[in-house]
């Protein structure tokens, strides 16, 4: 048992923390303010491999492992909560659902290129009447001939209109329900798919959520991610993976809106003195570092789980359920210790609160996480 | 073509803050990092073996800890690392320092030799030149652009309000200041291989082919007699009132302190 950090993995996070001060803070006010894809960052993160963290180098990856890749959420997400979801979607759902399920040819073809930081990867499953209930699926896909020929809309896609790289989900046969869903690679540019429009949204404004129409789209047949009628497995268990980089952009969002509020309370004077010597600050304070701490290892054990190939469901669930809890529990009592300066754009920690929000809603919702966990307990 | 680096690990001034009594630096919990001069002179010689492929190694001396900043130079993309450690190197100035560098440096091979101007904790600018001096060969310093020309390093030497374009024939060593370029970041897997893939050599007193009498605290002719902390400056009173007000107020100022 060993709490440290290995002496790779401190200097690991050191470097993401410089180049998250350096290269994602200058743009995150205004990736918030504009909803607009933060190129600059994630143009600097493809250059120097963050996109390919976790995969092997004979594939192109960095060769690291899935706890250095959270590092590498966490420590963007102490800044800029887009960035981090930007990287965590390609990473977690695209990139480890093609490197899991596909074969080499396809990982040569598609993975390769998104782990080299050439082109950025999404994954689309939820659709309108397809969320939480993902195995209602609506979006149709027939054998024809040499190709797949797919109708149907995605919703809600991260990175949607940026990628270039598509993980998605279709029925191939309604009849036989979630053994009835297939997984595909699609590429950007393919005829017959486009984007609708893009979301406005409450926090991660930057962050690209689109939906993505697929109008008589043909793609070809060795483009089928894992067997026909497995989608719905491979879909859950990306996710189970995903879980935790979310659960480690909620822990970065908490820990980043800390590190502001605790040079705000030390600034800010009410009654001739900072208002950190007051007890209601300090107990707060404390509070807070506690619940983020607690967080903290849940997180790294989900990770460690992972990468020694054992189960880590639950593990990711119980992550993504309280680190998510905790963000937005913390960055709204960071806001509160703002007190009127929390509330404007200038502090930065109403953003870490917007962003917090959807950590308890994407990737599965805290409730599905709670299904997760007690089904897990009780069968 | 063959290039080594010289790098010193140094506490990240950036973070020091001074003993408000004392008036000496709290080191205590004050990260380390490599010395900014030093970086961008290993980020030239990483420029040039991307152009046109060379072998890079880095030298540092200092205490066994010193191999953070080796592990981060083999993370940017150097090739090997090398670390000069040894209680008798302890308390060498920058005379006793140049001389066991150089001394280690005549154990390989190169053609140029890059070291940062100065460090940010001692501010000496000496061991660079030193170390030239030492291995005979010519050197440049302060430099802000270099290029390779054949056989020459062809080099832009920066002072204070001009500049000289110097060309030396190689082997030759140059002093870089940080101005020369932006230094590259490490990569993740740049990491995982300097620390598991990729070694540090040690060398330890037997390794240097050098005197007793050139190194440590005895081969240093240099004594720090004393240290004298400079005053603080107090910050200053900042004004935000019209133009007129402004004007206004500082007249007054420059009367009360008899400038006018």
């Amino acid at each position: 048992m060993d709490f440290n950090l290995s002496k790779e993995h401190q200097m690991a996070r050191q470097l993401f923390h410089d180049f998250a001060v350096k290269e994602v803070e200058p743009w995150a006010e205004e990736t918030d303010e504009l909803h607009r894809f933060p190129w600059e960052a994630v143009r600097k993160m493809q250059k120097y491999g963050f996109m390919g963290i976790p995969f092997p180098k004979e594939i192109g990856g960095q060769g690291c492992d899935t706890l250095t890749y959270i590092l590498a959420v966490e420590e963007i997400a102490k800044i800029c909560g887009t960035t981090a979801v930007i990287l965590s979607a390609h990473t977690s759902l695209a990139a480890d659902a093609i490197y899991i399920n596909g074969t080499d040819e396809q990982k040569e073809k598609f993975l390769r290129p998104l782990v080299e930081g050439k082109k950025l990867g999404s994954f689309a499953l939820t659709e309108p009447d397809a969320g939480t209930d993902a195995a209602g699926q609506q979006t149709k896909v027939i054998s024809d001939g040499d190709e797949w020929l797919i109708n149907g809309n995605k919703i809600f896609i991260t990175n949607g209109e940026v990628a270039d790289i598509y993980v998605a989900f279709g029925m191939t046969d309604k009849s036989s329900g979630v053994r009835g869903i297939s997984a595909f690679i699609i590429e950007k540019e393919t005829p017959g798919f486009s984007f609708g429009p893009c979301e406005k949204k409450m926090g991660i404004r930057g962050s690209s959520t689109c939906e993505l129409v697929f109008d008589n789209c043909r793609i070809p047949k060795n483009n089928l991610l894992g067997r026909e009628g497995k989608g719905f497995g491979i879909a859950m268990s990306t996710l189970d993976g995903g879980r935790i980089g979310i659960a480690a952009q909620a822990l970065g969002l908490a820990e980043g809106a800390l590190d502001k509020t605790i040079q705000y309370v030390k600034e800010r004077k009410q009654f001739n003195s900072p208002i950190a010597k007051y007890q209601n600050t300090q107990f707060v304070l404390a509070q807070m570092k506690t619940e983020i701490e607690a967080t903290r290892w849940l997180v790294y054990n989900a990770c460690v789980k992972k990468d020694s190939g054992k189960p880590f469901a639950t593990e990711a669930a119980m992550a993504k359920l309280k680190a998510s809890q905790v963000a937005s529990e913390v960055t709204r009592e960071c806001v509160q210790l703002h007190g009127g300066y929390g509330y404007i754009q200038a502090f930065h920690v109403e953003r870490m609160m917007r962003d917090a929000k959807v950590t308890e809603i994407y990737e599965g919702t805290s409730e599905v996480m709670k299904m997760v966990i007690s089904g897990n307990l009780l069968k | 073509m063959n290039i080594i680096v010289c790098v010193k690990q140094v506490p990240d001034t950036t973070e020091v803050r001074i003993h408000p009594v004392k008036g000496t630096l709290i080191r205590e919990g004050i990260p380390s990092i490599m010395n900014p001069d030093d970086k961008a002179g290993l980020e030239a010689a990483l420029r040039l073996k991307d152009e046109m492929g060379a072998h890079v190694s880095v030298i540092t001396m200092g205490p066994r800890q010193a191999d953070e900043v080796l592990r981060e130079a083999l993370a940017m993309g150097a090739d090997k690392a090398y670390l000069i450690s040894d209680p008798e190197f302890s308390g060498s100035d920058t005379w006793a320092t140049s001389s066991t560098i150089a001394a280690a440096i005549t154990k390989l091979e190169y053609d140029l030799v890059i070291t940062g101007r100065q460090a940010i904790d001692g501010d000496t600018a000496q061991v660079g030149p030193e170390i030239a001096e030492h291995l005979n060969i010519p050197h440049i310093s302060y430099c802000e652009e270099l290029k390779i020309d054949g056989d020459e390093v062809v080099v832009k030497r920066q002072f204070e309000d001009r500049y000289q374009i110097l060309s030396v024939s190689m082997p030759a060593l140059i002093t870089a200041l940080g101005e020369l370029n932006e230094p590259r970041y490490m990569t993740p897997g740049g990491i995982f291989d300097a620390y598991r893939e990729k070694e540090i050599t040690l060398w330890t007193r037997p390794d240097i082919p050098i005197k007793d009498e050139n190194i440590g605290l005895k081969g240093s002719p240099t004594r720090v007699a004393k240290t004298n902390p400079k005053l603080l400056k107090q910050p200053g009173t900042k004004i935000e009132t019209g133009v007129d007000e402004s004007v206004q107020f500082i007249m007054e100022k420059l009367k009360e302190k008899f400038i006018l």
